[in-house]
C-alpha cells in the first residue's frame, strides 16, 4: 500500500467495467485540435471495429472539413500509444480492445485546418 | 503611604502566547497519541512545538475588531453598488461570466478551506498551529460568506448564477476544483498544509486573487473587488503560515525533506492544473485585459518562485518537478481551456464567445510564438462556421485525466500539435493521465485516485440522473436529464453569449440606462 493512512485503505475502484452498460473506449484524432480531447464513449464489445468510421465517429467528428476526405483504408491507429492494425471486419473485443483502452487514429494528408493541426 | 502597585500589561506577543501555548495541556488519563492520532502518522517528526513562530500574531479580541471593521467597509460597497445598479457600469456582460466560475468553481473552495483548517486546528498536539488553523478557519468561512453576498446582487439580473453549491457538487468542470481540496483534505494534516497552505496559497494564490481582481477593477466590477480586497489581506496572513509551516517542518528534522518535497512536487502540480481556469479567464473573458496569463505567470511564479526556492535550498527542498512544464505552459493552457468550453458550452452554466478581432490581435501580441500558428486557425474556423448558423458545440464526453480530471486538452512539452496521453495500470484497470506529472501523482497513490468521480464515466454509469428520471421512457434525452440533474437552465444558462438572454438583457437595460441620462 503507497497511500499513507491510519488504518487499512481498500475502497472499490469506481470505475470497473461493472459499473458501466458497456465497455469505455476513449477515442482521439490526432491533428484535429478542433475538438480539443479524446471522447469516452460506452461501446457495446460486439460492435464491429470497422462501424466506428461509419456509424460511430460521424457524430462527433463530422463537423470538420477533414472528416469527409477520410480514407478509411489509409486510417493508421494507434492503440497506448503504439502502432495497431486493428481487423475492421471483426467486433471491437475480437480486436482485443478492453474497458478503458485508448486508441487514436492518424489521417495522412489530413492534417487540420491549413494543416494546423486545428 | 502606600506604594501603589503597577500592573504590568501585557505585550501584544505575551497576550497571543498566554492565548495558545497556555491553552495546551498534556493528557493524563488518555496517551497523547490516541487523542492526536493524525500528527504523527504522515511520518513527519516534530521534536519541539513551541520552535512554531507564530504567524497569526493577533489576540482574538483584535482579530474581531480588526475583521469585523473591514465587515463593514466590505457591506457598505456592496449596498451601494446595489443601489447604484452597479451591474449597469461593467464594461460588457460577457464578463459576468468570470463571475460565475468564480462563484462555482472558487467559493466552495472557500468552504473547503474551511472545513479543512478546522480539521487540522483539532489535530496537531502543537497548541501555536492549533491556533493558527483555526483562525484561518475563520477566515475562509468568512470568504465563502463575503463571496457570496457580493455576488448574489448579480445573480438578480444575469442567468447562471443560480445554484453554486448544488452545481459544484454535480457540474463536470465543476469536478476539478472539488477533487483538488477533496484530495487535499483527505491527506493528513501536513499533507493539508503544504497542499493549501504553502503550494496554493503561498506560491500560487497571487495568481488568483490579483488578476482577478484587477480584472473586476478594470471591468468596471467594484463589489467583487471590495470583496477581493478584503480577503487579499486575509491572504497574507495566510501566506505567512504557508511559508512558515513548511520552514518548520523543513528545521524540525532532517527526516521531513524528503517527504515535503514529495507533497511539493505533488501540489505544485495539482495547483498549477486547477489554475487553469484562471488562464482563460484573464486571457479570453475579460472584455478589457488587465495583463496576459503568460505575463502574470512570468511576474508572480517565474520571478517570485526563483527567489522563493532558492531560499529553501538551504534545507535541501529544490523546485517542484513539473516546474519546467508548467513555465511552458504558460505559452498554451488559456487557449486549451477555453477552447474545451467553447466545445462543451452546451453543458455549462455559462456562456462563452469567440474572441473579437482586436481582442485576437491582443492574443497574437501576448503569445506571439503560438497564438497565430497553433489557435488561432480554430478560432477562424469556428467564426466561418458561427457566421453561417453553425456554430461548434461537442456532444460526446471528453476523456478525463484522473488525477487532475480536467480534459485531455493538454499537449506535449514541446509539441503543441499533439495531445499527450499517459497510462497506468494498477489491479487488472486502466487509468489514464494528462502528463508525466498527473500520472506520477496516480502511481503513488493508486489506491486513492480510483476512487476519483469522474463526471464522463458517472454519466455513463447512469449516476447523473434525478431520481425521478426515466431512461427507459420513450424520447428520454439524456444530455437535457443530465443538464437538468445539474440544475442548469437550459436556453438561457449555457450555449454561446450570442444571442444569450444576458446580452439581449444587457443591451436593453444599457440602452435604458443612456436613454435616461441623456433625458
Amino acid at each position: 500500500m503507497s497511500v499513507v493512512a491510519l488504518k487499512p485503505y481498500s475502497f472499490p475502484a469506481k470505475d470497473v467495467r461493472e459499473n458501466f452498460p458497456a465497455p469505455l473506449l476513449f477515442i482521439g484524432w490526432d491533428d484535429h485540435l478542433m475538438f480539443g480531447s479524446p471522447v469516452a464513449l460506452p461501446l457495446p464489445p460486439d460492435t464491429p471495429f470497422g462501424a466506428l468510421g461509419t456509424a460511430v465517429l460521424p457524430g462527433i467528428y463530422g463537423y470538420h472539413p477533414d472528416f469527409a476526405r477520410i480514407d478509411w483504408d489509409k486510417v493508421e491507429w494507434l492503440k497506448s500509444g503504439q502502432p495497431w492494425t486493428p481487423d475492421p471486419a471483426k467486433s471491437l473485443a475480437e480486436n482485443g480492445l478492453k474497458h478503458k483502452d485508448v486508441i487514436r487514429f492518424r489521417t495522412p494528408g489530413l492534417s487540420g485546418i491549413n494543416g494546423s493541426c486545428n | 503611604m502606600d506604594t501603589p502597585v503597577i500592573k504590568k500589561k501585557l505585550g501584544l506577543k505575551d497576550r497571543y502566547a498566554a492565548m495558545t501555548r497556555d491553552l495546551a495541556w498534556d493528557t493524563t488519563y488518555q496517551p497523547m497519541d490516541k487523542v492526536f492520532p493524525y500528527d504523527k502518522y504522515e511520518g513527519i517528526k516534530i521534536h519541539d512545538w513551541d520552535k512554531w513562530e507564530d504567524p497569526f500574531r493577533l489576540t482574538m479580541d483584535a482579530y474581531w475588531k480588526y475583521q469585523g471593521e473591514k465587515e463593514k467597509k466590505l457591506y457598505a460597497v456592496i449596498e451601494a453598488f446595489a443601489q447604484n445598479n452597479g451591474q449597469l457600469g461593467i464594461t460588457d456582460a460577457r464578463y459576468v461570466n468570470a463571475l460565475k466560475l468564480f462563484l462555482t468553481g472558487v467559493t466552495p473552495l472557500e468552504y473547503y478551506a474551511y472545513r479543512g483548517f478546522a480539521h487540522a486546528g483539532r489535530q496537531f498536539t502543537g497548541a501555536g498551529a492549533r491556533v493558527a488553523c483555526q483562525m484561518q478557519s475563520i477566515d475562509e468561512l468568512r470568504h465563502h460568506q463575503t463571496e457570496t453576498h457580493a455576488l448574489s446582487h448579480y445573480n438578480k439580473y444575469f442567468n447562471g448564477l443560480h445554484s453554486p453549491q448544488h452545481m459544484f457538487d454535480r457540474v463536470w468542470y465543476l469536478s476539478v476544483p472539488k477533487s483538488f481540496f477533496e484530495d487535499a483534505y483527505t491527506g493528513g494534516p501536513f499533507e493539508f498544509l503544504t497542499a493549501v497552505s504553502f503550494s496554493f496559497e503561498y506560491v500560487l494564490t497571487n495568481l488568483l486573487f490579483v488578476p482577478f481582481m484587477s480584472g473586476a477593477a478594470h471591468n468596471g466590477d467594484m463589489s467583487t473587488v471590495t470583496f477581493g480586497f478584503s480577503a487579499q489581506s486575509d491572504e497574507s496572513r495566510h501566506m505567512t503560515l504557508g511559508i512558515e509551516c513548511i520552514k518548520f517542518m523543513l528545521e524540525q528534522d532532517p527526516d521531513n525533506v524528503p517527504i515535503v518535497q514529495g507533497w511539493i512536487d505533488k501540489w505544485f502540480w495539482r495547483g498549477y492544473r486547477l489554475l487553469s481556469i484562471v488562464a482563460m479567464m484573464q486571457d479570453y473573458m475579460l472584455p478589457k485585459r488587465v495583463m496576459s496569463w503568460r505575463e502574470s505567470w512570468e511576474m508572480y511564479v517565474e520571478d517570485n518562485g526563483e527567489a522563493l526556492f532558492k531560499d529553501l535550498a538551504r534545507y535541501g527542498i529544490r523546485k517542484p518537478k513539473g516546474w519546467i512544464q508548467a513555465c511552458e505552459g504558460k505559452d498554451h493552457i488559456s487557449h486549451q481551456t477555453f477552447a474545451v468550453f467553447y466545445n462543451y458550452s452546451a453543458a455549462a452554466a455559462l456562456h462563452t464567445w469567440i474572441p473579437k478581432e482586436e481582442e485576437m490581435a491582443w492574443l497574437s501580441e501576448k503569445y506571439p510564438e503560438t497564438f497565430d500558428q497553433v489557435y488561432k486557425p480554430r478560432w477562424d474556423y469556428w467564426r466561418e462556421q458561427a457566421d453561417k448558423g453553425n456554430r461548434f458545440y461537442q456532444k460526446t464526453l471528453p476523456m478525463l485525466c484522473q488525477t487532475c480530471q480536467i480534459p485531455m486538452i493538454f499537449t506535449e512539452p514541446g509539441d503543441a500539435t499533439k495531445i499527450s496521453y499517459r497510462e497506468s495500470d494498477y489491479l487488472g484497470n486502466k487509468y489514464h493521465c494528462c502528463s508525466d506529472h498527473c500520472k506520477e501523482i496516480f502511481d503513488n497513490e493508486p489506491e486513492k485516485y480510483v476512487q476519483a468521480w469522474l463526471p464522463p464515466q458517472q454519466v455513463y454509469q447512469g449516476n447523473c440522473f434525478k431520481p425521478d428520471a426515466d431512461p427507459t421512457q420513450e424520447g428520454f434525452d439524456p444530455l437535457l436529464a443530465v443538464l437538468d440533474y445539474y440544475n442548469l437552465k437550459v436556453g438561457s444558462d449555457n450555449f454561446d453569449f450570442d444571442g444569450s438572454e444576458d446580452q439581449k438583457n444587457f443591451a436593453a437595460w444599457r440602452g435604458d440606462s443612456t436613454e435616461g441620462a441623456q433625458k
